[in-house]
């Protein structure tokens, strides 16, 4: 493993900015694959999910591993700068890097950085990144892939290697056009988002389980000789397939009953939400059909108009 | 008459509102005018025209004829506690247009907005910029809507109107959203965000009188500007900082540059060396000047418009 710099940016009264990541194979390796952690400065447990990644591919690689005609990429953090202030978005203009791509780099700051990020990764086979969701909440664990052109059908067959219960496949609407995934795959990258279950705090165990099914991928690439434990065989959905459920009439205290990754059925009290001033319940979200829980509100207050859970339907 | 557009209730005793004025003339039917601000909320310019316009409405009501709409917050939290995007989200609201009515509680809102809005015979969006950087009054107009409404922005008193090129990611904006759904809509940039520049406030206010009166739904007073500079992409020259450090102009706003004329100068307060002196590219008009001195490389220090008389 070699730490390579692959972006700085100089700041004023801070250390420069730098965009590290962890190599592995020859510069010029015919076939090679990158990992990126998070882009944003609340996405620690993407983060914490690369930085393991790294140590176990070193223990790969000492142990002769990897293969040898490829390199690997893994990117922890493109956006330290925020991490380490408590700051989710770029803490001048709150723009968000990963609305900037493929970047500009004589352009503005988070242009300049995204442009520095995708310079070092848009010729990769393949890109995996990271990602959290815009509205905050647990997800279950799952793979997705934005519907940018010809090259996400396949990719969406060879998303079924990393042995995650779900892989989704996305319509792009306007906003997509300016993600690291999408402009991947107009680079011709087949491209991964890899949703995990918490974004703003670590869990060591759930960590393990992305690390483990991105190292699924990786075997079955023929990146490195992995046994990790065995996944799942992977259940396709379209985003547009699953079920919202809205905090239609109150807000007030979210008091939640399931988790995401738990089976419910129709009907079923997912969670209440009591009032602010006196407690007493003023809305039950029930499950409108019997599926899973694919995301979930964890904030303990909650507006009204508030989309609470996501399920999949189990049955289409 | 105050009337409510979208109502969202918060979680402790209080709800998310988000109002409009609506003002009819008793001078007879009209078109229906909508002016909507505060989609950003440190952007405060909009403020000083919404309270202006309402007076001078108010004040002469049977000059008016047909009905003046104005929210002058789509984004009540954000202008409440000086955020540009949402509080919660951090989300930039003109980015979520036309909205989703199913949707989380920006998207419900912004729908809302948007079917309030849907059906004026124009409307006006007006913003100021953000913190970092100061604006001439401007109308800003996609291309792919230049035909019906580059006649319509000189009314506004505007310095210039810009025609940019159309960009994927800008379909998610408020005007966008409304030009596609048959409402012309004029975006108006002027003065610096988290201030109100009453100059500009009073032009811009007289502007969409002449526009109202444009429109036949006034015959009142107005001032008239005198013809606005169009332009095009190509014409605008970009500005970045190549290094970090403190942005002290050296120009003045609104003046016309020579090529290679100092515009600023990036200084570094450690040790006291100047690491950029930044020159104008072209000779041409300074249209956008920093504000805000801190800067990094890649923030954007100035406009500058060529190819004017
Ligand atoms: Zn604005």
């Amino acid at each position: 493993m070699r730490k390579t710099t692959l972006f700085t940016l100089d700041t004023p009264y801070r250390e420069p900015l730098s965009i590290c990541a962890a190599e592995f194979g020859a510069p010029d390796a015919p076939r090679s694959i990158a990992v990126v952690g998070s882009t944003r400065g609340n996405e620690i447990q993407q983060t914490f999910i690369c930085a393991q990644l790294i140590e176990r591919l070193s223990a790969a690689e000492e142990r002769g591993l990897l293969a040898q005609d490829a390199r690997i990429l893994v990117i922890p953090s493109a956006n330290p700068f925020s991490m380490n202030i408590g700051e989710r978005f770029w803490p001048v203009d709150h723009t968000d890097i990963n609305r900037m791509f493929p970047g500009y780099d004589a352009g503005e700051t988070t242009q300049r950085i995204a442009a520095g990020l995708f310079e070092a990764v848009k010729d990769c086979d393949f890109g995996i990144s990271l990602g959290s969701y815009y509205l905050p909440g647990d997800f279950l664990t799952h793979v997705r892939v934005t519907h940018a052109n010809a090259i996400s059908d396949e990719s969406l067959q060879l998303a079924d290697a990393f042995g995650f219960p779900y892989v989704v496949s996305r319509t792009p609407s306007s906003f997509d056009t300016t993600t690291l995934n999408y402009n991947w795959q107009v680079w011709n990258t087949h491209a991964f988002t890899v949703l995990a279950k918490e974004t703003d705090t670590i869990n060591q165990r759930t960590a393990t389980y992305v690390q483990n099914g991105i190292l699924r991928f990786m075997n079955a690439m023929g990146f490195v000789q992995s046994r990790s434990m065995g996944g799942s065989l992977a259940v396709h959905i379209d985003e547009s397939d699953l079920v919202d459920v809205r905090s239609e009439s109150a807000g007030g205290f979210f008091l939640r009953n399931v988790e995401s990754g738990e089976r419910v059925v129709e009907g079923q009290t997912l969670a209440v939400v009591a009032d602010g001033f006196d407690g007493h319940v003023r809305e039950t979200l029930r499950a409108p059909v019997t599926g899973y829980v694919f995301f979930s509100h964890t904030a303990p207050l909650i507006n009204q108009y508030t989309i609470a859970f996501k399920l999949v339907p189990e049955v289409a | 008459m105050i009337e409510t557009v979208f109502s969202a209730e918060l979680p402790v005793g209080e709800h998310l509102l988000i109002q409009k004025n609506r003002i009819v003339g008793t001078g007879g039917p009209g078109p229906r005018i909508a002016i909507v601000t505060g989609v950003h909320g440190d952007e405060l310019e909009g403020q000083y025209v919404a309270f202006e316009l309402a007076r001078r409405l108010k004040s002469a009501l049977h000059l008016l004829s047909g009905t003046v709409d104005i929210y002058p917050a789509v984004n009540p939290l954000g202008i409440n506690s000086i955020q540009r995007g949402m509080p919660l989200f951090d989300l930039d609201l003109n980015r979520t247009f036309p909205g989703n009515g199913n949707g989380p509680m920006a998207e419900t809102m912004t729908a809302a907005v948007m079917d309030d809005i849907r059906g004026a015979d124009v409307c006006v969006d007006i913003h100021a910029s953000n913190i970092f950087l100061r604006e001439m009054p401007q109308v800003r107009i996609n291309e792919l809507s230049a035909d019906q409404l580059v006649p319509l922005a000189p009314l506004l008193n505007v310095d210039f109107v810009w025609v940019h090129a159309s960009a994927t990611v800008l379909e998610s904006t408020l005007a966008y959203s409304l030009n596609s759904a048959g409402t012309p809509t004029l975006v108006v940039e002027a003065g610096v965000g988290m201030r109100i520049t009453e100059e500009y406030g009073r032009r811009l206010t007289d502007g969409i009188l002449r526009l109202a009166a444009h429109l036949g739904a006034w015959k009142g007073d107005f001032y008239s500007a005198p013809e606005p500079i169009v332009s095009h992409d190509g014409e605008v020259s970009y500005l970045n900082a190549e290094h970090a450090g403190i942005f002290l102009p050296r120009a003045k706003h609104a003046t016309v540059l020579h090529e290679g004329e100092v515009v600023g100068i990036i200084a570094d307060p450690l040790s006291g060396d100047v690491v950029e002196e930044v020159r104008s590219p072209r000779a041409g008009l300074l249209f956008t000047l920093r504000a805000y001195p801190i800067v990094y490389p890649g923030s954007l220090l100035a406009r500058i418009l060529g190819d004017i008389q």
